[in-house]
């Protein structure tokens, strides 16, 4: 046991990974709680039409042409060629199943070998 | 009714697990690096696994691990989870009219399970809420089976990350496959111009905007991009294949 069970636990820090588990509660169903009627103005239902890929995008990009909150400076960066290949991919084989799988797969068997083999 | 048998057995249950599936090994990868950040971090193994199993939100957890281990007072690491989850709240505004047939408590289990990757495929499957009892019943099938799958992905890799933190390389940068994932959505959704250039337009913003505090970059650019669709719309370019129009 002893082996496997490492560090001190804090029961603060217990507490508050729970009321973490809270906020994915209440953030993602904060709209949810109230049953009182109410209609969105109809260009906030038009607009929430773009919130996804905008959602996707924004968590993406960071992610990709940053490092540390730094944007990159240099294309010898793996995970530039992983997003293109993937991209590419998905619209070289669209409309096949499992397209998003297949992205996934490309792009890490780009990433994998520059990252690891070159220090991209 | 959300969490129920009728649920498990219809025939949308098993359509929301196979789109799911897909992008699982995403979410495996991203998951499992996430466990081991955890106990790389420091933290003791007990809380590891309390925050692997219990608190499904990957940016949230990373984002307060270290506030956790300065000791930080719990109001300042609940905001800063807030304001990173602060996106699940525009999806909740989203999904309000198709869930509020439920009662509150599945309501709560609804929104609890509902991740990124299930609100875009959920709202990609369904571009209305269904008016009818049989049409509901299908979209929360849908949607357990989806959200059920990832929810489960997620948290038994991010189990596996913690139990496995000293056996995993992290040089090899698995977790990138989690954003390849997101990715491979992005592109599918990316159906028509107008969404292209909301894509562009949160990536840019949400790069420029990067120095904002708790991750507020990421509503910034999703606000930034949806007013600017929604702009476009009214006044749209005057000529389809303008110049400045190169999509991708």
């Amino acid at each position: 046991m002893g082996a496997f069970f490492n560090g001190e636990t804090n029961p603060w820090t217990v507490l508050a990974i729970v009321a973490l588990a809270g906020t994915s509660v209440l953030s993602r169903s904060l709209f949810f709680i109230s049953k009182k009627d109410w209609l969105l103005p109809h260009w906030v239902q038009r607009g929430l039409q773009y919130a996804p890929i905008a959602a996707l995008a924004a968590v993406i990009a960071p992610e990709v042409v940053m490092t540390q909150g730094v944007p990159i400076h240099t294309v010898l960066d793996a995970r530039l060629y992983a997003v293109l290949a993937g991209v590419l991919y998905f619209f070289w084989r669209k409309g096949a199943g499992q397209v998003v799988l297949g992205t996934i797969a490309v792009g890490m068997a780009v990433y994998i070998p520059l990252h690891v083999g070159l220090g991209w | 009714m959300f969490l129920h048998s009728s649920s498990f057995r219809h025939p949308e249950f098993r359509k929301g697990v196979a789109d799911m599936l897909g992008v699982a090994p995403g979410i495996a990868a991203w998951g499992l690096m996430t466990g081991v950040a955890m106990v790389k971090s420091g933290m003791s193994t007990v809380e590891a696994l309390l925050m692997a199993t219990i608190v499904f939100a990957g940016s949230a957890q990373l984002a307060a691990t270290p506030l956790l281990l300065a000791g930080a007072p719990i109001w300042v690491i609940l905001a800063t989870a807030m304001c990173v989850n602060l996106r699940f709240v525009v999806f909740s505004v989203h999904l309000r009219p198709y869930v509020m047939h439920l009662p509150l408590r599945e309501r709560l289990l609804a929104g609890y399970l509902t991740g990124d990757l299930t609100y875009v495929l959920f709202v990609k499957r369904f571009a209305q809420p269904a008016h009818d009892a049989p049409g509901r019943a299908a979209q929360m099938a849908y949607m357990l089976g989806n959200s059920g799958l990832n929810w489960l992905t997620w948290t038994v890799c991010g189990v596996m990350g913690v139990v496995l933190a000293n056996a995993v390389p992290t040089q090899w940068g698995l977790g990138f496959a989690g954003i390849l994932a997101l990715l491979g959505m992005l592109c599918s959704l990316a159906t028509n111009r107008m969404r292209w250039i909301a894509a562009m337009v949160a990536g840019v913003a949400a790069v420029l905007a990067a120095a904002l505090p708790l991750r507020l970059n990421i509503l910034t650019a999703i606000v930034a991009a949806v007013l600017v669709c929604l702009l476009l719309e009214k006044t749209p370019l005057r000529s389809k294949a303008a110049p400045s129009d190169k999509g991708h």
